[in-house]
């Protein structure tokens, strides 16, 4: 019996290297293009940072969902539970936090034309930057006022469950902001040395973003609760 | 790391179980490890269960977690997706050094105070959130627990932003979700797990630590009495520990063993020489555990004082999770049914695995239910239980991952005969421990007793000294493996590019081990899905996953 043997067809994909990430025009970052067209760029999956904000942002909610339902459980069967009025300040720091991340919005936009070719036509792009940035430090200070005042009340950490979540909520929520602080820093640096990724900016804003969403849900929770 | 980890492990439980086969009897040098634990180099009880809680600490999180998760995702994931590494490399080298700082913190407990905590591996409060009052260990012993575990939950927290990253982002071209190996989306789907899990212990523990060191009562309740001392705090609730901890606590089972059943899948198919029964059911399965390894967490407290009709709602789905594990066990033994498996150390651990994992599993549908629960919860039943279906398990997922993956990660062969040796000690050693550990539950042995001399008990201290016996052998066969991955490491036959002839993208390496950039600095374009072989009227026996050669089967995926 004779048997044909087929010579195995070839299924050509074209130009299969893949370009560097994060290179060529959609990204910005202004350095080498290695190689393949800027169409192929755009195919690719998007950046890895834009991915991982979002999943470090899924962590990060997960922790403060935990210490929620710790403070649910914990009340639901206090006998001890001291309530107090939240110090005034806190709608302050609110008000500076939400204004930071309406100023981090004017900033991308000038960064962004400045990246994009518009250099002569924008002026210290990093300026919004800076704004949003000590917005986000007066917050912090603001917080810690916010811990003096009430210390000053009587009210430490280890005085009620009441207190003992304040600060643990407000102490976490300002380390995670002190590091959306640091992202900050990171982001205007790279624009001095214009290296800076278009997905690198993205990601420091959503993060940023979030930090006040997430200020507002702590507001209202630690308003409701305590 | 986790090598240096896994043989404290086995040391501290070697030293936990000659006490509870021969007790008083002194063990040469135990001194240097607990002045005041060890008198004349005898146990006192207090030490037994310092010992235990560092065995399980150590094994739980210090292996199972990091050698099938974190080793071997961390080598495979990338090249397997056919990406030059992860997208955030600093969070890796993070990652590690973190992860080993928190390790460095827990041994560092035993040359502390009065030594490592001894609460257990759940920390159950409130005798570990008070302080020295609790017994020797709970006062910096579980601070440092605390610590380590926080640093721990920090590491595995990037780690899994990583993995996650790499497997959604970095996919090289052609290489559709579908077409990832099975290895690729177990560790993908424990990532998953790992983030929502460890970011619920991270903060309990850091309630924890505060109620130690800031005088908070997050755990602990009003007006308790311990060794004859009113304690200061008020009003805090004991149970909370145990929803957080569970909450983490069932989902880090499937942590440690879903890496496990990929990395089994991922050896087994090249040695059938033929794909799974189905790759998406299997995809599906493994999801479906660690969606529902969330909703069951309850099971671990049904004699904790939970209401009761939390019980039983905790209960049902407790026993719908044993669904996607058995039409995964079936999707194996179906696939193996008929297939001519090629007999070597990897393939017989990938067995290993399916025996230990149906063993420990069926006993879990007794636990499952909260009557039958109540019975055996606090005996070695449940010791029996856990330990083939999460620990050993786990343990022969990682030997098959080492015996196969040896030849890529350092370009040699690992010796067959001293690996199958090994295989049947530890395979026969592991049941000779932990099967009788069933018996002894049923007839009431009860766990965590570091002796049984004084009552009804009396009489199992043969079995006890029998199981101790097979531990220190089992252990001691572990010195072949040692040895054989140091002696093949240096001495090995050269491996050639492709040994066990599988398609995964892997065996594409321009070399073994595979260069820095894993692929040489032209990446792969993929064309099938991972596991085509025997497929009729392809060139060969297999095709790679590179290779652009057209093949007509309705199985490939796109």
């Amino acid at each position: 019996m004779a048997t044909t043997v087929h010579p195995p067809t070839i299924n050509k994909i074209e130009n299969p290297s893949r370009p560097q990430s994060g290179s060529g025009n959609g990204g910005w970052r202004p350095l080498v293009p290695s190689g393949g067209d800027s169409r192929s760029v755009q195919e690719y999956a998007p950046p890895p940072s834009s991915t991982g904000i979002w999943v470090a942002l899924a962590g990060i909610s997960m922790t403060f969902a935990a210490l929620t339902s710790a403070l649910i459980v914990r009340r639901g069967g206090a006998v001890d539970w001291r309530h107090f009025t939240l110090p005034s300040i806190l709608y302050l720091n609110s008000v500076l936090l939400l204004a930071s991340s309406a100023t981090l919005e004017f900033g991308r936009k000038r960064v962004a034309a400045y990246m994009g070719g518009l250099k002569e036509t924008v002026q210290h792009p990093a300026r919004w930057l800076y704004v949003t940035f000590s917005l986000g430090l007066l917050f912090v200070i603001g917080q810690y006022m916010a811990w003096r005042e009430l210390s000053a009340q009587g009210l430490y950490l280890a005085t009620s469950p009441s207190s003992s979540f304040f600060y643990v909520f407000t102490a976490g929520h300002a380390l995670h902001v002190l590091g959306g602080l640091g992202g900050l820093i990171r982001v205007s640096r790279k624009l001095n040395h214009l290296n800076l990724r278009r997905s690198t900016l993205d990601a420091t804003a959503r993060y940023w973003h979030f930090m006040g969403v997430l200020w507002v849900y702590l507001l209202v929770l630690l308003w409701m609760k305590l | 790391m986790a090598f240096v980890a896994v043989l404290v492990g086995i040391v501290l439980s070697w030293l936990m179980r000659i006490h509870l086969g021969w007790t008083n009897v002194p063990i040469p040098g135990l001194h240097l490890l607990s002045a005041n634990g060890a008198p004349g180099n005898v146990m006192t009880p207090e030490f037994y269960l310092q010992l235990m809680t560092m065995h399980a600490t150590i094994m739980v999180f210090f292996v199972l977690t990091t050698a099938p998760f974190a080793a071997f995702g961390n080598y495979f994931l990338p090249i397997q997706v056919g990406a030059e590494d992860m997208p955030f490399p600093r969070f890796n080298m993070m990652s590690f050094w973190i992860t080993f700082s928190g390790f460095l913190v827990l041994v560092s407990s035993f040359f502390v105070g009065d030594g490592p905590t001894l609460g257990g591996w759940t920390q159950y409060a409130p005798l570990s959130a008070i302080g020295t009052a609790g017994g020797p260990g709970e006062g910096t012993g579980v601070v440092l627990w605390a610590v380590s575990i926080t640093l721990f939950c920090i590491g595995q927290l990037l780690g899994s932003l990583n993995f996650i990253t790499t497997t959604l982002d970095m996919r090289t071209r052609g290489m559709s979700l579908w077409r990832l190996p099975l290895s690729v989306w177990a560790w993908f789907i424990t990532s998953v797990m790992g983030l929502t899990a460890f970011a619920v212990l991270m903060p309990a523990c850091i309630l924890l630590i505060l109620d130690h060191v800031a005088g908070t009562s997050f755990f602990v309740p009003s007006n308790l009495v311990v060794n004859d001392q009113l304690l200061p705090h008020s009003g805090g609730s004991t149970l909370l520990w145990q929803h957080l901890f569970w909450f983490f606590g069932h989902p880090e089972v499937y942590i440690a063993i879903v890496p496990g059943m990929g990395i089994v899948s991922h050896v087994l198919i090249p040695n059938m020489r033929r794909p799974l029964l189905s790759h998406r059911v299997m995809i599906y399965s493994m999801g479906a555990l660690a969606v529902l390894s969330y909703m069951v967490y309850g099971h671990h407290m049904f004699v904790s004082g939970m209401n009761p009709v939390s019980s039983i709602v905790f209960s049902f789905p407790t026993l719908i999770i044993t669904i996607p594990a058995t039409i995964i066990v079936l999707i194996w033994l179906g696939s193996l049914y008929g297939s001519r498996l090629r007999i070597n150390t990897a393939s017989l651990f990938a067995l290993g695995f399916i025996s230990m994992f149906i063993s420990g599993g069926v006993s879990g549908f007794f636990l499952a239910q909260p009557s039958i629960d109540i019975l055996l919860h606090g005996t070695y039943f449940v010791v029996g239980h856990f330990h083939m279906v999460m620990g050993v398990a786990a343990m022969f997922g990682i030997f098959a991952g080492t015996y196969f993956w040896f030849p890529k990660m350092y370009g040699r062969m690992m010796n067959e005969t001293i690996g199958k040796v090994h295989f049947w000690l530890t395979f026969v050693g592991t049941y000779a421990i932990f099967m009788p550990f069933h018996y002894l539950g049923l007839a009431g042995v009860v766990r965590r007793y570091q002796a049984f001399a004084p009552d009804y008990m009396q009489r199992y201290v043969p079995v006890h000294q029998a199981i101790t016996v097979a531990a220190l052998l089992t252990g001691a066969a572990q010195l072949l493996f040692v040895y054989n991955v140091i002696h093949s490491r240096f001495w090995g036959k050269p491996a050639p590019d492709n040994p066990w002839q599988a398609t995964s993208l892997e065996w594409s390496t321009p070399s073994s081990p595979p260069p820095f950039d894993n692929f040489g600095g032209k990446l792969p374009v993929v064309y099938h899905d991972p596991y085509q072989y025997g497929v009729e009227g392809s060139s060969g026996d297999y095709v790679m996953q590179t290779s652009p050669e057209q093949i007509h089967t309705k199985s490939d995926e796109k």
